[in-house]
């Protein structure tokens, strides 16, 4: 597709990354016209025509640079390989792109990217720290790159996949043999008995092996069921193929009428199918999560005893080491601030919406950002002493109770394994013992009843509905990871929602004020040599103004150049007033001037907590942040329920609070403070751009920047939920047919295989409406 | 009936011979890129045609 319909990004857009541009200019920033101009000075500008969407992503940004070199495997003696997961991969053009761009370094042996998993292996001959320059490269094209990390490997190597995918060859290749002898058996009524056991015993070799191998993922699973004293959907299907194979089995023996191999394999192949289809919809969800986590992992800089750093991983730091922090990195353990008083960024492990200054001695925990220069702190706890590893603990905990949650497919299964086992034995007493048949002809019409009763469609009942609806979900920016994440959700009655950087962007934006455009770039001027989100937010207000070179930072106060000063209203000898964060502007021989910023909401928190109101939840706000800051975006929201400076222990505590009174609470988080809540709430999504470890607590993760994507998802939930009801009922009633005419002795395998077709196709039908979108989006 | 005893064999082998292919193509990983694979083919030889770097 992305070649055929050859897309050229339309006239207002970067010529690069496809951002919306003013006309004049070609490029939204210098790094995409240094892309363009690498990308055309290597001969690769097919690029542009062949790529199917340009959306912004690939810009190039600065971002702390991830060491490599050490992630590199010798694979013979000065012959290196490395596997990267590239972010922004995302059509054929992009591989395209990356493979050509990297094929022509000299020394590439091979560049080979993988768009399903987002894998780069490269294979190169020479120094081992030419990592290095690749991965700038491919900076420098707008494709971020880090080591694929072991999540990526998880979620990529699935042998548990392969193996289904393995199940479903063999089954398909046995489905459709036996079919070659059965239908003759079903057509060749005059045939002779000699050539109908001949056929018999030739339908056996293929299905019986068939049945025992591609089985072996439902066996599996029944047993462990079995082996917990439970039973599940696996149960009933493992008892259907197995009695079928043994029946099958005695009517070749004694040359009966009829085999029923092609049921039993046919019945395998399509539940392997539908079984894989739910594993890649959740893989690949999956697998989008794991891209996030892997964008956000790292090593820490050591410092050793004569204060030279060095890159380790965060796991090999002890508690005593002193380590580096560059600005703008963040903190990856616990420690205390050592050498000269910082500005850090708590927003992750607090809730805080803006950078607080720091003393020195002062303790962080991990997740803090260094928002002021290069810092040294003394590690205080090692990774699997710290903060981070006791929540990870907590989550496992958590983990584990949500583990036993009863899917809808497995309650119908309690009921079900018990009512057909006892169908199937009365038929076969009452055909042996009473209507005075043999016992092997006795079984034929209890094995059909077992058959027939569509474990078939009542396995699918459920999955197929799943797999419609992550799949549609995942098209809309919601990535689905846990198997019951949307029973779970479905089932929500309240929905306790998180504040900066859930129902807030997370960034300040200026507030309209006094101050002249003039006066606007002359501070923007001096706010551009700062990281501090303020002075950004300042810039993003006024983008082109010129890098003062002359501007010095002095970490939490603020930035000064020859007469004039930017910072808090101390730093600038003003009294404040006013209760939003603000910063002052002074400059020789005129009046301070005050630019107030505010951490605004989400363009859609507003739509959005609206559509949960209309799903009759109602909706409440829990933050670390101060309590004057939460009350104002309460109020802007019209959220009446609403509690502000929680600690994590806090947050946890109030959805605990919240379970115990028998509420099934949906919390919606984006920080390490929320992964607790998160993980004990009944239903867990993480909010846009939200921390690693609260990603791996909750169930979904939302992708961009629309909050509006969670009501929709729950919609979806609720309507998959009722949908996947009505396929149970659906395959219920019709058993009421079939059943009946199976004890009798009235169902032959033709008909067996009719009727098990049929249901399944209708239930997958249904399935298919899942697809639609929710109401208020069309 | 002497028609089945040369006839079901070959279907049978045959049908085996393409299971085989597909045991081999999974374990060789050629399913593991299917969204790339699709992409590729569209690829074109670049390698002769590129001008070097100013």
């Amino acid at each position: 597709m992305s070649v055929i319909s050859r897309i050229a990004p339309p006239k207002e857009a970067c010529a690069h990354c496809g951002a919306p541009v003013a006309p004049p200019a070609q490029y939204c920033c210098e790094g995409c016209e240094a892309a363009h101009g690498l990308v055309a000075g290597m001969g690769l500008d097919a690029f542009y025509r062949r790529r199917s969407a340009a959306d912004g992503a690939l810009r190039p940004e600065t971002v702390p640079p991830v060491p490599l070199a050490g992630a590199a495997v010798a694979e013979g003696p000065g012959l290196w390989r490395l596997d990267l997961m590239v972010s922004g991969l995302r059509c054929g053009a992009c591989v395209w792109l990356v493979e050509q761009a990297l094929a022509a370094e000299p020394d590439m042996l091979s560049a080979r990217a993988a768009l399903t998993t987002r894998r780069l292996t490269l294979r190169w001959r020479g120094e081992q720290a030419r990592a290095e320059e690749f991965a700038a490269l491919l900076a420098r094209l707008g494709f971020r790159a880090v080591p694929f990390s072991p999540a990526c490997l998880r979620a990529a190597d699935d042998a548990e996949m392969r193996s289904l995918v393995r199940a479903l060859g063999i089954a398909a290749f046995g489905a459709m043999n036996v079919m070659l002898v059965s239908v003759a058996v079903w057509v060749g009524e005059d045939m002779g008995a000699e050539t109908r056991a001949l056929m018999h015993w030739l339908a056996a070799l293929i299905g019986l092996p068939t049945i025992a191998l591609a089985g072996l993922p439902f066996y599996r699973s029944a047993l462990a069921a079995l082996r917990a004293w439970r039973t599940n959907m696996d149960v009933a299907i493992s008892l259907g193929v197995l009695a079928t194979a043994a029946m099958s089995l005695s009517e070749a023996w004694r040359n009966g009428p009829f085999t029923w191999f092609d049921g039993a394999t046919t019945l395998l192949a399509l539940l392997l199918a539908g079984r894989l289809l739910d594993r890649t919809a959740r893989g690949r969800a999956g697998r989008a999560v794991a891209e996030l986590i892997a964008l956000q992992d790292g090593t820490v800089r050591r410092l050793n005893g004569e204060g030279r750093a060095m890159d380790v991983p965060a796991g090999a730091v002890l508690a005593g080491d002193r380590i580096l922090l560059a600005a703008g990195e963040r903190l990856r353990l616990d420690a205390v601030l050592e050498g000269t008083p910082g500005l850090f960024d708590l927003a992750a492990t607090t809730g805080e919406s803006l950078p607080r200054p720091i003393a020195v001695g002062e303790a962080l925990l991990a997740g803090a950002i260094n928002m002021g220069g290069p810092a040294v702190l003394r590690v205080t706890a090692a990774a699997a002493e710290g903060s981070l590893a006791a929540t990870a603990r907590l989550l496992e905990q958590a983990a584990e109770i949500r583990g036993r949650f009863v899917t809808l497919a497995d309650k119908a299964a309690r009921l079900y394994v018990p009512t057909v086992l006892v169908v199937a034995t009365a038929t076969f007493l009452g055909w042996w013992l009473w209507a005075g048949l043999g016992w092997q002809a006795a079984l034929v019409p209890a094995v059909a009843a077992l058959i027939v009763t569509c474990p078939c469609g009542l396995a699918i009942a459920v999955p197929a509905v799943q797999v419609v609806t992550v799949g549609a979900l995942f098209r809309r920016g919601v990535l689905v990871t846990s198997p019951t994440a949307l029973e779970r959700l479905a089932e929500v009655d309240r929905v306790v929602l998180d504040k900066t950087g859930t129902l807030t962007t997370g960034t300040p934006r200026l507030l309209p004020g006094d101050w002249t455009p003039e006066v606007l770039r002359a501070a923007a001027g001096l706010a551009r040599g700062s990281r501090h989100p303020l002075a950004r937010a300042l810039l993003a207000a006024c983008p082109d103004a010129p890098l003062r070179t002359d501007a010095t930072e002095h970490p939490g106060q603020g930035m000064t150049a020859c007469n004039a000063r930017l910072g808090s209203a101390r730093f600038c000898g003003v009294t404040e007033a006013g209760s939003d964060p603000t910063l002052w502007f002074t400059e020789a021989g005129s009046a301070p001037v005050a630019f107030r910023f505010a951490d605004t909401l989400r363009p859609d928190a507003r739509e959005a907590v609206a559509a949960l109101r209309a799903l009759g939840l109602p909706v409440e706000i829990l933050s670390g942040d101060a309590p004057g800051a939460v009350a104002k975006v309460a109020r802007e929201l019209g959220i009446e329920t609403w509690e502000g400076g929680a600690i994590p222990e806090a947050k946890l505590a109030h959805v605990a609070e919240l379970r115990l009174a028998g509420q099934r609470p949906l919390m919606v988080g984006d920080g390490i403070n929320d992964a607790g809540a998160l993980a004990l709430a009944h239903a867990a999504v993480a909010a846009p751009g939200a921390q690693d470890i609260a990603q791996g607590a909750a169930d979904l993760a939302l992708r961009g920047e629309a909050l509006m994507a969670l009501p929709e998802a729950i919609h979806a939930a609720r309507r998959a939920q009722c949908l996947a009801k009505q396929n149970i009922t659906f395959s219920l009633a019709y058993n009421l047919v079939a059943v009946p005419a199976a004890v009798a002795g009235l169902v032959t395998p033709l008909g067996a295989a009719a009727v098990m077709a049929s249901s399944s196709l209708i239930v997958i039908l249904n399935a298919l409406r899942a697809e639609r979108p929710a109401r208020w989006t069309r | 009936m002497d028609s089945l005893i040369l006839l079901v064999p070959v279907a049978l082998a045959l049908g085996l011979l393409g299971l085989g292919g597909f045991l081999w193509a999974l374990r060789t990983g050629q399913y593991e890129d299917l969204d790339g694979a699709g992409a590729r083919i569209l690829f074109d030889d670049t390698k002769t045609e590129r001008h070097p770097t100013p």
